[in-house]
């Protein structure tokens, strides 16, 4: 699968990072450089082979249906949480007008 | 009275319990070191007060009897871990500025045991990197240079760099470092001290900035592997707030620690007898195999097939987790924000994005985002994951015959800065011994074992099973007393 500058700018658009031109062409080589590479993985003979979800087997755990449980991640900080945002308003995250 | 900032972890604990002198003593000599090695560029940010703080406390247990097991050690910790009220980048510019107001699981636990916090190191942007050339804030030094006279700057190892330039040069006798496919143990071998990536889930993750969630594994990095060992024992432990975490008891690794290896049997896989490797890297790896013989251990051949695939796998899954878990990074609750005049939602999210990720960051956001995308998901991700559990059958295995693996860490020693950053598929390649056993999710730890002929340090890498810190501990510490690494870099800083 070799892939061309209208792909490079199509996942750049998908992954939501903005690219120019130059930036694309660069990518493009070392995109299919990498792609080129990882295919030898297709020579594997995987029948019957289930893909790997958990590294270590682990049985999933819930967490108790407790509202705020946990001091440090349940409710009650939104000073807290929004500390670090760019542009926090009023109590709540802000963002550029979505709707015209 | 040796220099304080020459002593182990261990010297260090038990000569503040004993009154040979002050914690305070030992972090005002530490942060004397860290603030005298600006040249190197191992720290983000430097901390002197709260080490200072947490030496003033250990001074006070130790006159109250109330001393605990870190107490008078003051440590560096990994620029990827969220510290409450201090800046916490991945060292990357999307971070800049961001004042965590929680702190992550293993570095409570490491402040709980009495640590203090020299600083914050530098490493490759989120953890992306074998070179510690990612960073925003700049590269990393190892604080080696080659004996040619040359005096090229050598890359430290990544991504965990800034912990092990931070260590060799005695900034700090220990620091935390994280691996996802090797970055713990090959800035280990490149800087010649120890360090171990314990198995996937003993430490928690919870707060340790995400790279690829089903490898990322935090762990210790020290001078020795009784430091490492201690550290380890403070670091691990069973955390509800991680999904992933084991809910198993954290051994007394450093009590249990013995090099003798009488009953034990050690596997030499074929598969990483590469072709035209460095000869010094082979000699030291012989060399390793008769000092674990001789620490009393059998040796046998076993055979890992898929060793050749593990490193395209790792290419698909550690992106393909990466494009998901940077995703986050939006501009909206946290971090960098980039408004272009007039812009909307997208486009301030792609101009943040554009500006805030470094050019390896946005290549594996990439890489990860093609092979997630339809019609390509089953024939690169569901591929690399069927071959994972390959490559985790083939280490179940080889287990059934032997006790612990043997190899080198890396294969070569430390290369100059700049000298693979043109070629990145160059640079993956520099992790093809660590990348297994990440992949299986196993312990592994790196030991100096050598110098090689250009004055530098070289690393022996002892991968154990699932929960078998103590074996890998163990067949370390035997190389540790055979190798008798006493080596260290010049003081030019």
């Amino acid at each position: 699968m070799t892939i061309d500058q209208a792909t490079v700018r199509k996942i750049a658009s998908l992954a939501r990072i903005a690219i120019s031109d130059a930036e694309a062409a660069a990518m493009e080589g070392e995109l299919n450089a990498i792609l080129g590479w990882v295919e030898q993985l297709g020579e594997v003979d995987v029948t019957g082979v289930e893909p790997m979800t958990a590294v270590i087997p682990n049985t999933l755990r819930l967490r108790d249906d407790v509202v705020d449980a946990d001091p440090l991640t349940g409710g009650g900080r939104r000073d807290d949480v929004l500390a670090n945002a760019p542009a926090a308003m009023h109590g709540f995250f802000g963002v550029p007008k979505v709707i015209e | 009275m040796t220099e304080l900032t020459n002593l182990t972890v261990a010297q260090i604990r038990d000569g503040h319990r004993a009154g040979d002198f002050s914690a305070v003593e030992v972090a005002e000599a530490f942060s004397a070191n860290v603030a005298g090695a600006k040249a190197l560029n191992a720290f983000i940010v430097e901390t002197p007060e709260l080490a200072l703080a947490a030496a003033k406390a250990a001074d006070a247990d130790r006159a109250a009897g109330t001393l605990k097991a870190l107490s008078g050690v003051p440590i560096g910790m990994k620029d990827l871990f969220a510290t409450n009220g201090v800046q916490t980048t991945a060292a990357s510019h999307m971070l800049e500025g961001f004042v965590p107001r929680y702190e992550s699981t293993v570095s409570q636990k490491l402040w709980d045991a009495g640590a203090g916090m020299l600083g914050k190191l530098n490493l490759d942007q989120f953890a992306m990197g074998s070179s510690n050339e990612t960073s925003y804030f700049g590269n990393v030094l190892s604080p080696w240079k080659r004996n040619d006279g040359g005096n090229a700057a050598l890359a430290p190892g990544g991504s965990s760099g800034g912990s092990s330039s931070a260590i060799a040069a005695r900034l700090c006798p220990a620091a935390t470092g994280t691996d996802t496919g090797g970055s713990i143990r090959q800035p280990a071998a490149f800087t010649g001290i120890s360090g171990i990536k314990p198995t996937y889930g003993r430490c928690s993750r919870w707060g340790i900035v995400a790279f690829a969630s089903s490898l990322d594994q935090a762990g210790p990095m020290a001078r020795t592997v009784q430091d490492c060992a201690i550290m380890l024992e403070n670091m691990a432990g069973f955390d509800p707030k991680d999904a992933t975490s084991l809910n198993l008891p954290v051994p007394d690794w450093e009590a249990a620690l013995s090099s003798d290896l009488k009953g034990k049997t050690v596997g030499i896989p074929k598969e990483y007898r590469l072709e035209g490797i460095d000869p010094d890297i082979d000699a030291m790896w012989d060399a390793g195999i008769a000092m674990l013989k001789d620490a009393g251990a059998a040796v046998v051949e076993i055979s890992l097939p898929h060793t050749k695939y593990a490193l395209p796998a790792y290419y698909i899954i550690a992106p393909a987790e990466a494009s998901s878990n940077l995703a986050r990074y939006d501009g909206v609750r946290y971090g960098l924000r980039d408004l272009p005049d007039g812009a909307g939602l997208q486009d301030m999210y792609a101009a943040t994005r554009a500006d805030g990720f470094g050019p390896e960051v946005k290549r594996r956001i990439m890489i990860g985002t093609y092979v997630l995308s339809a019609g390509f998901y089953d024939a690169y991700y569901t591929q690399a994951q069927k071959v994972r559990t390959l490559i985790a059958r083939d280490f179940e295995a080889a287990f059934g015959a032997c006790d612990v693996i043997l190899a080198p860490t890396a294969p070569s020693a430390a290369f100059g800065l700049g000298e693979k950053m043109a070629d990145p598929l160059a640079m993956y390649l520099n992790d093809v011994f660590a990348v297994p056993a990440s992949l299986a999710g196993l312990p592994a730890m790196s030991v100096p074992a050598a110098l090689n002929r250009e004055g530098l340090p070289l690393g022996l890498q002892i991968i154990g099973k699932a929960f078998d810190e103590q074996g890998v501990l163990n067949a370390g510490l035997a190389i540790e007393e055979r190798a008798g690494f006493t080596a260290r870099a010049e003081k030019w800083w």
